[in-house]
Order: structure tokens, then sequence, then C-alpha cells
């Protein structure tokens, strides 16, 4: 394990009852990395994505996140968690709070800012994602796309290590897939460190600097984005990839 | 017709003028809406913890002993009627103590609603949408505090109007409250019944009475739903 190891994961699996979504998974993730996982529904990306911040406890294997295993008993989740930003299909903003309200208030009750040094910081990532005029705005006062865009910079103003996101555009009507895409590549573009759960192979090609295809609870084969979409070694790689190019 | 009127008149100044008779109408309201009101705060107090403890453990496992205390209680408030628990409470638990009815029957109520509210503001807790705890604690709020913060608040918008139909229900069964000597609005209204012999009329003024508190509450309930309808926040 290098020093540039973020997060390694060891033979993870998870059970739900009899169902075994993920069969023994080990991946490494180092900083600055853009990791993109593909694989068909149910195959368990959304699973291992997370189980990486224990929303679902693995039955079996280890989670070190900058060497310290997570997934062990007596461990401060929370502690952990603050350093993952979690970015959801569904977008879960909160509803009865304002845009602002969403983004600041973990910072103001969990890393106990300023209401000041939160705005601040707040306002400058909607400036950044061009929505500083719906700081006062209700959840549902915005179109899908704003939505999934606020959800990304509230979880970046807690200036997490490393941020996750699971499928984000899914969810989305076709015409504001873009904006949220760009968002996440000028993420990219700063050396954020990231994991994609994504069907938009565009995007895995341009952005990712690693593939992982999943299929049936295990990584079926991992490489370079271009070397994995042009030259699959997996037969069932081959034939994901000939149903979604 | 004008002997009917008379009649009427008469009546009416025995069963509320003479010797201040309406006093046993207005100081008996006094009590009723005392002890639905001091209830009702109980029972929410009561209802939240319950609530909370169930949910809590149900998510996480945690809490067992505390778990088995709330269904026990659960169980018993809501299988038994709330006369006997009233009945209980002061014969039984109060039995040779010298206290104020006014704070039994309090007690009592609000044991009672209590167990109604929790399993309200449990339904309440269900209905929030699961995203939105697992949002809170990929943040990195705790259990609690996820709770408090982002659940809880929805959850009691979505059961207010359920909490303010649960306050109408305690203020019409408060009116047991007699069968331990308490003057409420309902005893008032028969304590006069014994004096003048007249039970028409001061039963009808207790009905309406309750009527029309009830009528306004739930117009406010109705009110209120409309209000949380027409916004999402
Ligand atoms: N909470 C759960 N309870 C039971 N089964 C689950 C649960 N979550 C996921 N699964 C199952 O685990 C498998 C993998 O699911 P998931 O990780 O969501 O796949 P993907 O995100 O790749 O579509 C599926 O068969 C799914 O039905
Ligand atoms: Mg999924």
């Amino acid at each position: 394990m290098t020093t540039d190891t973020l997060i390694r994961v060891e033979n993870l699996k998870k059970h739900f009852g009899d169902l075994e979504a993920l069969r023994g998974v080990s991946l490494e993730i180092t900083k600055g990395e853009v990791l993109v996982i593909i694989g068909p529904s149910g195959s368990g990306k959304s699973t291992l994505l997370r189980c990486l911040n224990l929303l679902e406890l693995p039955t079996a294997g280890k989670i070190l996140f900058e060497g310290q295993d997570i997934a062990a008993p007596k461990v401060n989740i929370n502690a952990y968690r603050m350093k993952m930003g979690m970015v959801f299909q569904q977008f879960n903003l909160f509803p009865h709070m304002t845009v602002l309200k969403n983004m600041t208030i973990a910072p103001i009750r969990l890393l106990k800012k300023t209401r000041e040094e939160a705005e601040e910081k707040a306002m400058a990532l909607l400036k950044r994602v061009g929505l500083s005029d719906r700081a006062d705005a209700y959840p549902s006062q915005l179109s899908g796309g704003q939505k999934q865009r606020i959800a990304i910079v509230r979880a970046l103003c807690m200036d997490p290590d490393v941020m996750l996101f699971d499928e984000p555009t899914s969810a989305l009507d076709p015409e504001m897939v873009g904006e949220v895409l760009e968002v996440m590549r000028e993420l990219a573009l700063e050396g954020r460190t990231m994991a994609v759960v994504t069907h938009e192979m565009g995007f895995a090609r341009e952005v990712g600097t690693s593939l992982l295809f999943m299929d049936q609870g295990q990584i079926v084969e991992k490489g370079k984005p271009a070397d994995l979409f042009d030259h699959p070694q997996n037969p069932r790689t081959r034939e994901f990839l000939s149903k979604v190019l | 017709m004008a002997g009917w009127f008379d009649l009427v008149r008469v009546k009416f100044i025995a069963d509320f003028v003479k010797d201040n008779r309406w006093r046993y109408i207005v100081n008996g309201l006094g009590v009723t809406l005392e002890v639905t009101v001091f209830a009702v705060l109980i029972g929410i107090v009561l209802g939240f913890l319950v609530a909370s403890i169930r949910s809590a453990h149900e998510k996480t496992g945690k809490l067992k002993l505390a778990n088995a205390v709330c269904k026990a209680y659960l169980t018993v408030v809501r299988g038994t009627p709330v006369l006997v628990q009233l009945l209980i409470i002061y014969f039984v638990i109060f039995g040779s103590m010298p206290v104020n009815k006014v704070i039994v029957a309090i007690i009592a109520f609000g044991i009672n609603s209590g167990a109604y509210v929790a399993e309200i503001v449990r339904s309440g807790i269900l209905s929030v949408d699961p995203g939105q705890m697992e949002a809170g604690r990929s943040l990195g709020f705790n259990y609690m505090g996820t709770m408090r913060f982002i659940v809880m608040p929805q959850a009691l918008k979505n059961v207010l109007p359920a909490l303010g139909n649960e306050l109408i229900v305690l203020l019409k069964e408060t009116s047991v409250s007699g069968y331990i000597a308490l003057q409420d609005l309902t005893k008032g209204g028969d304590i006069i019944r014994g004096r003048t012999y007249d039970a028409f009329m001061p039963l009808v003024a207790v009905a309406l009475i309750y009527l029309a508190i009830v009528v306004g509450l739930s117009k406010c309930v109705a009110l209120l739903e409309r209000r949380l309808r027409s916004s999402d926040h």
C-alpha cells in the first residue's frame, strides 16, 4: 500500500439474507483518482459504494481508510463519514430547509463552524455551480439538475477527502444530465478523489482515471477507461459494453 | 305559545341563574380545558419519547429494555378503557394520598394520550423518505442528530393534523372525570340536573359547549392540513 492510497477494500462481502450482493471485492482508491464503476443493474455497484461509508454494514472483509479499518467494531464511523461526501441518485435534499440551510447545517453542527464562515463557503460554492440566486429557495422549487448540483455542493461544504456518486444523473431528465456532469468534470480536474457509479459512458471514458466493470457482486475487469472500452478482455465485459455503447 | 316561553324562562332561571348555577358550567369548562391541555402536553412529551425509542430500536437494535417497556406501556394503555385507567390511578395508585383531582386527571389522561401520540409520531417517522436518514448519516450526523435536525421536523409536519385530532378525542374523553368526583364540564351539568331535576337544559348546554369547541378545533385542523399541503416546506 502506497502513501497515496486513500481507501483500500479487501475481500469485501455483503449478504442480504441468502443473496450475495458482494462476493469478495478488493480495490484501491488513490488520492486524486476518479474511479468509475459500471455494470448491469443489480450487480452490486450501489452496495459497494454504500459499504464504503458504512450505510451498509459489510458481512465480511476490510475497508481501510487512510490505513484505518473503519468496518471494525468500536470505530467512530461518523467522523469518517464527514470525510466522505455522498451524492445519491434521488438527491435527498432536506425539503424543510432552504438551499443555504441544506448546505450549512452539517458544517455548523458537526465541524462547529460559525454561521458566517459556513455561509460564506456555501455561497462561494453556489457561485461556482451558477446557483447563487437560489440560496433562499426550497428544494421543491428547483429543477432536478439544480437539485443534484446543490446535493454535490452540500457534500463539498464538509471538505471531504473523497466524493462518492451513486448514479447521480440517472433520475434526471436528459436535458439536465449535462449540467451535473459538467460540475463533476470540474471537480475531477481540480484533483478531487472520486468514486462514481454511472451509466454515462462518455463521462467514464473522458473523466475517469480508472474503470471497474462489475457483474454479479464481483469485479470482472478493471483498467484504464480507454483500454477497457476499446479492448475488453472478458466476454461479460464485451457483452455489457456492446449493449450500452 | 306564551306559556311555553314562560316555562323555558323559569327553567332557565332555575338551571343557570339561581344560586349562580351557571358557575358549575363555567368552572367545569375551565377544569375540562385545563385537564385537556396539560394532558395533551404530557401526551406529546411521552409520545415523542416512546416513538423515538421504538424507532431507534428498530433501526439500530439498541435500547432493548427501553423498547420492551415502551411496548408493554402501549399494549396496556391501548388495551384497557381510559375510565378504568383513571379509576386505577386515582383509587389504587394515589389511593391513600390527599391529592388534587385535577392533577390526577391530567396524569391519567396524559399517560393515556401518550400511547396514541406515540403511534401517530411513529407513523410520521415512517412516512419520511429513508433517503433523508441516509443523507443525514452520510454527512456525518449520528442517529440522534439526524432524527433531531432532519427526520423529526418532517415527521412532525406530517402528523400535525393527526395530533390535532388526538386533542379533540382527548377533550371528549375527559368527560368521564366525574367518576373520580372531579367537577369538569360534564359533571357540572350533571350537578345542575341533580339540583333542579331538569335534565334537558343543563345537559344540552354541556353538549353544545363540547360541540362548539370540537367544531372550532376541527376547523383549525382542516385549515392546518390545507396549509401544510399547499407548502412543501
Ligand atoms: N437493502 C437490501 N435488501 C435486500 N437486497 C438488497 C438490498 N440492497 C440491494 N439488494 C440486492 O443486492 C443486489 C445488488 O444491488 P445494488 O447494489 O443496488 O445493485 P446496482 O446498484 O448495481 O444496481 C441486488 O440483487 C439487490 O436486489
Ligand atoms: Mg444502484
